[in-house]
C-alpha cells in the first residue's frame, strides 16, 4: 500500500480580479485569480508548497523529488535541483523534471508510487507548480492563475491511499507551446472541448470504473481538472457525479485555472475536509487523462495544521490595477535606465549555495549565537571556524527589527523593503521583504522567510531568501 | 616606540571647488582647480610638492567598473614622476587620503606633499549613485541594498527605540535639513544654495520611507585639496596654519546589520574612531572642547546618530540637546556642519572628507567666505568621515586646530 503521507500547498498573495480585466478589455466576469508576485514562479511556488507539506516531516527521509510544470523558468537546466536545495533535502537524492504537459503532476505522481512501491524510495516528494502566462485579452487571461502543491508519498503514515488509478495516453492537440513561444496556442474551442476534454475525461473516470467496478456513487467528493466550468459540470455529469454534493469546487472564480497543478490543489482541499473511509475520485487531463480512486485514512487528522488550500485562500490582497500586473510579467516595453545594471556570479552563488539555497546560517558552539549568512570567525564572540556549526534557518519565525522603503531601487515593484528580521529563538537575517502592505509594516510585527528570485541578471534567475509578514 | 601624531604635521594651503552639477569640468578640470587653489592659498608652486594622495571611489564613472590611478592626477597637473597614491575607503575615502599623506610627512620621507580628494557624479545620466558597488562581493545577497534603502533602517529603528511618532521623527530631521541649507545658502561654494522650510522637508517626495528628498544629500562633482608639511617648516608658508591633532581610525568587524543585538541606532566604527582621537587630542569632553564639527550627514539621520556616536551629544536626546536647544548652529554651543554639510554642501565622494577639514581650516582662520556663518574664536574642530553603511563602517576622525 501507498499514498499520500502528507500534502501542502501554496496560492499566492496577490489576486486579480476579473472585474478589472473587464474595465481593460471590455465585457464583465466575477470572481478573481491568483497571481504569483513579480519575485514568484514555479521553482519558487513550488518550494512553498514543499516548506508547507515537509513542516512536521523528516526531511532526511525524502528519497527522489519530482517536480512537475508546464512552465519551469529554465528551458534548459533543471528546477527540480533548486526546489531540492532550497527543501534542504539530501544531496543523494534522485531529483526529476516532468514537464510539458498539464497531466506532469499526476504522471510525477504515478513515478512516485511505482518507486515508493518498488522500493527504491521511501518517501518521494511530488511538487505540481504552474505560472502559465496567458496572452493579455486572450479568452485564457480570465481564467489562468498561479499555484503550487505538493504530495509526500509513501508506505508509512498514509494520510490517504491510492487505491486504483487508469492512466491513457492520446496524440490529441488542444493547447501547446511551440520552442521560444511564451503564450499559448490553441484550436477551436468547440474542438478542443467536445472532441478533446469532454470525451477524454468522462472516458477515464468510466474506465477506472469499469476496472475496480466502482460507481460514481461510492465516492464522497471528486476533484479533476477541466479547461473550463462548464466542460467541468458537463464531466461531472457524464460520470454520474451529483454536481450539488459529489463535486469539490475547482476554484476557477477564487484562484483560477491552475494548469498543472489544478486537480491535485483541488484534491488537496478535499482532504482537509476529508473524513477517514471517505473516498475520492481524482482526474486529471492533458496528452490523454487520469483517474484514480483515493481512500482517506485517520492519519488525514494529523495534517489538519497545514496552511493548505484553506490558509492561502482568505490571506489576499487584490492587485490594484492592471498595470502592476503587467509590470510583474513585463509584458510592455518599458524605459530603460541607465543606471547600473544587476549582476551576478554563478562561482560566487555555488561556492555560498549553503546559505543562498539551503538557508543554512552559523551556530557558534563556543558562544551559542546563531548567524546568518555563514561567517569566517563568530561574529559575536570571534571564535575560529572549527566552531561554527551549520544549522537550518528557513523554518525559523521571528520579528522585524527594522526596515526602511526605498522608492528609487530599481525593482520590479517598488518600494524595495529592506528589513532586519530577528528570530525569536536569536539569530537575525537581513533581506528584502516581500508580499507586504506597505502601509501596514511596523518595527515588532511577525516575520517568516520564503524562497523568491532577487534578480534575472546575465541572463540567469538568480534566487535565494526574503523575509515576509507571516502569511496566515 | 609608537608617538602620538599631534602637532607633528600641519596644513598650509587648502582649496576646494565649487560643488555642484558641474557640467562644464570633467574630472581632472576639477583636480586642477582644487589644487592651484590649495597651492596659491600656501604661496608654493606646483614644482615644490614632493608627493601626492588622490582620494576617490570611482573617480569619473561612466562605464562599469573604471579604473584609477595615481596618473589621473599627474596627467591633469603634468606632475614629473612624483609619487601619487590613488586611495579608496569609499565615502570615508578623504580622511584617509589625508592620514597617508600626515604619515609619510612625520616619518620624514618627503617635506611638503599634497592631498587631492575627487568625484565626478553626474557623468552618468541618473540621480543617485551607481550601483556597482552594491554587492560586489555578494551579487545576490547585496542585490538592492542602497545607500539610501540602507541609512532609512537607521531612522526607523532611532523613531521606534527612543518612541518618536513618524511625524515627530520626521520633524527631528526636518529641522536638521533645514540647518543645513541654511548654511548652503550662506556657502558660495555649496552645491544647494536655497533654504528650505521644515514643511517642505516634511512633505517632501520618499526617497527611501522615512527619508524624503531633503532628507538626502545631493549628488555632487567636486574636488577638494591640502597642502601639508611637517609642523616645525609651517611657519615658512604661514602664520595661520593648523595642525593635526589627531586620526581616529576604525574599521568596524562589519557584522552591524547581521547581528541579533544591533539595533542601528550608533555607529560601532564611529564611537571606536572617535574615542581614539579624543585620546590622542588630549579630549575630555569634546562637546565643550571642539568648536566645530564637521560630520558624515549623507542623510539627515546620519548627522543624529554620528552626534551622538561621537559624544557631542547623549544617546537618544538629539532632539533635547541639539535641534530644541539650535545647539548646532554656527553661534550655538555645539556648531556642527556650517558649511552645508555633505546635505547642502554637496557629497562627491572621495572629496568629502578633505573638504570638511577644508571648513574647519577657513573657521579656525576666520576666513569663512560668508562671515555671516564664521563661528567666533574657533581653536579645534574635527572632521568625521565614514564609508559604508549602517553596521558596517570605515571611520575616520580628523582633528585639526591652532597649533
Amino acid at each position: 500500500m501507498a499514498g499520500i503521507v502528507s500534502y501542502g500547498a501554496y496560492i499566492p498573495m496577490y489576486r486579480l480580479s476579473r472585474a478589472i480585466l473587464g474595465q481593460v478589455w471590455g465585457g464583465g466576469g466575477k470572481g478573481e485569480k491568483a497571481i504569483a508576485n513579480w519575485d514568484e514562479d514555479s521553482i519558487t511556488l513550488g518550494v512553498e508548497a514543499g516548506m508547507d507539506c515537509l513542516q512536521g516531516q523528516d526531511r532526511q527521509s525524502v528519497d527522489a523529488l519530482f517536480f512537475a510544470s508546464t512552465t519551469s523558468p529554465f528551458r534548459e537546466k533543471q528546477s527540480a535541483s533548486i526546489v531540492a536545495a532550497a527543501l534542504d533535502l539530501r544531496e543523494d537524492i534522485v531529483a526529476s523534471d516532468f514537464g510539458n504537459s498539464l497531466r506532469a503532476g499526476t504522471l510525477a505522481l504515478r513515478s512516485a508510487l511505482d518507486a515508493v512501491k518498488a522500493g527504491s524510495a521511501k518517501n518521494v516528494l511530488v511538487i505540481v507548480s504552474d505560472c502559465r502566462l496567458p496572452a493579455p485579452n486572450s479568452a485564457f487571461e480570465p481564467l489562468f492563475g498561479d499555484a503550487a502543491t505538493a504530495l509526500l508519498i509513501g508506505k508509512d503514515n498514509i494520510a490517504a491511499e491510492i487505491e486504483a488509478s487508469y492512466y491513457m495516453s492520446s496524440e490529441f492537440i488542444d493547447i501547446w507551446r511551440l520552442e521560444g513561444d511564451i503564450l499559448p496556442r490553441t484550436w477551436e474551442e468547440r474542438f478542443v472541448l467536445d472532441e478533446g476534454y469532454e470525451p477524454h475525461m468522462t472516458k477515464a473516470f468510466k474506465a477506472l470504473f469499469k476496472t475496480r467496478e466502482a460507481s460514481a456513487k461510492d465516492f464522497a467528493k471528486a476533484a479533476f481538472y477541466a479547461p473550463n466550468a462548464r466542460s467541468h459540470a458537463t464531466v461531472a455529469k457524464n460520470a454520474g457525479l451529483d454536481a450539488k454534493t459529489q463535486v469539490q469546487d475547482p476554484m476557477f472564480d477564487s484562484v483560477g485555472i491552475t494548469g498543472a497543478t489544478a486537480a491535485i490543489l483541488t484534491l488537496i482541499a478535499v482532504l482537509e475536509e476529508a473524513q477517514a473511509g471517505d473516498k475520492v475520485l481524482l482526474g486529471n487531463y492533458g496528452d490523454g487523462a487520469d483517474a484514480h480512486i483515493i481512500s482517506v485514512t485517520p492519519a488525514v487528522e494529523n495534517l489538519r495544521h497545514k496552511r493548505g488550500v484553506k490558509g492561502h485562500l482568505n490571506s489576499k490582497v487584490m492587485l490594484e490595477n492592471y498595470g502592476k500586473y503587467v509590470k510583474f510579467r513585463n509584458l510592455m516595453t518599458f524605459e530603460e535606465t541607465p543606471m547600473t545594471r544587476p549582476r551576478t556570479s554563478l562561482p560566487a552563488m555555488w561556492r555560498d549555495r549553503n546559505w543562498q539555497y539551503r538557508c543554512h546560517g552559523h551556530k557558534c558552539q563556543s558562544c551559542g549565537k546563531v548567524q546568518f549568512p555563514f561567517q569566517r570567525r563568530c561574529m559575536y564572540c570571534q571564535a575560529g571556524p572549527e566552531s561554527l556549526m551549520e544549522v537550518p534557518l528557513a523554518e525559523k519565525k521571528g520579528y522585524l527589527a527594522t526596515y526602511s522603503m526605498d522608492e528609487r531601487a530599481a525593482i520590479v515593484d517598488p518600494p524595495n523593503v529592506l528589513a532586519a528580521v530577528n528570530f525569536n529563538d536569536g539569530g537575525r537575517i537581513f533581506s528584502q521583504m516581500t508580499d507586504r502592505d506597505v502601509n501596514t509594516i511596523k518595527v515588532g510585527m511577525p516575520m517568516e522567510l520564503t524562497f523568491r528570485k532577487i534578480h534575472d541578471a546575465l541572463g540567469v534567475h538568480n534566487y535565494s531568501w526574503k523575509c515576509r509578514p507571516v502569511r496566515v | 616606540m609608537a608617538e602620538p601624531i599631534k602637532d607633528k604635521v600641519a596644513i598650509v594651503g587648502m582649496g576646494c571647488t565649487k560643488f555642484g552639477e558641474r557640467w562644464d569640468a570633467d574630472i581632472q578640470d576639477m583636480i586642477a582647480e582644487a589644487t592651484y587653489e590649495a597651492l596659491d592659498d600656501a604661496g608654493v608652486p606646483l614644482k615644490d610638492i614632493e608627493a601626492a594622495w588622490l582620494g576617490a571611489q570611482w573617480g569619473s564613472q561612466i562605464v562599469e567598473g573604471g579604473v584609477v590611478t595615481g596618473t589621473l592626477l599627474s596627467s591633469a597637473l603634468q606632475t614629473q614622476y612624483i609619487p601619487v597614491t590613488r586611495v579608496e575607503n569609499a565615502c570615508g575615502t578623504g580622511a584617509e587620503s589625508l592620514r597617508g599623506a600626515t604619515f609619510a610627512l612625520a616619518s620624514k620621507a618627503y617635506d611638503l606633499v599634497m592631498v587631492v580628494g575627487v568625484e565626478k557624479c553626474k557623468d552618468m545620466g541618473f540621480g543617485g549613485l551607481p550601483s556597482v558597488w552594491i554587492g560586489r562581493w555578494e551579487p545576490v545577497y547585496g542585490a538592492f541594498g542602497t545607500g539610501p534603502g540602507r541609512y532609512a533602517m537607521a531612522a526607523t529603528a532611532y523613531f521606534a527605540k527612543y518612541g518618536l511618532s513618524n511625524e515627530d521623527g520626521k520633524r527631528m530631521l526636518a529641522e536638521i535639513s533645514v540647518k543645513s541649507h541654511y548654511y548652503g545658502a550662506k556657502n558660495p561654494k555649496a552645491h544647494l544654495r536655497r533654504e528650505v522650510t521644515v514643511e517642505q522637508v516634511m512633505n517632501a517626495p520618499i526617497i527611501s520611507w522615512p527619508l524624503g528628498l531633503f532628507d538626502c544629500c545631493g549628488v555632487t562633482d567636486g574636488a577638494s585639496a591640502a597642502i601639508l608639511c611637517r609642523a616645525e617648516d609651517a611657519n615658512k608658508y604661514r602664520k595661520d596654519y593648523v595642525t593635526i591633532k589627531a586620526f581616529g581610525m576604525a574599521a568596524s568587524p562589519g557584522w552591524g546589520k547581521e547581528r541579533d543585538d544591533y539595533d542601528f541606532t550608533y555607529w560601532d566604527a564611529t564611537q571606536a574612531a572617535a574615542r581614539s582621537a579624543y585620546a590622542e587630542a588630549g579630549i575630555k569632553d569634546p562637546r565643550k572642547e571642539l568648536d566645530v564639527v564637521e560630520l558624515h550627514d549623507c542623510f539627515t539621520i546620519a548627522e543624529v546618530i554620528a552626534s551622538e556616536s561621537m559624544f557631542i551629544c547623549d544617546e537618544g536626546k538629539f532632539k533635547e540637546q541639539m535641534t530644541d536647544k539650535r545647539a548646532y548652529y554656527h553661534d550655538g554651543e555645539m556648531p556642527v556642519n556650517t558649511s552645508g554639510g555633505l546635505k547642502s554642501f554637496g557629497h562627491p565622494i572621495g572629496a568629502s572628507g578633505c573638504r570638511e577639514v577644508y571648513e574647519i581650516y577657513k573657521q579656525i582662520q576666520g576666513k569663512v567666505e560668508e562671515p555671516s556663518r564664521q563661528i567666533k574664536d574657533a581653536r579645534m574642530g574635527l572632521a568625521h568621515n565614514q564609508g559604508g553603511h549602517p553596521g558596517k563602517f570605515v571611520c575616520g576622525c580628523t582633528i585639526v586646530g591652532a597649533p
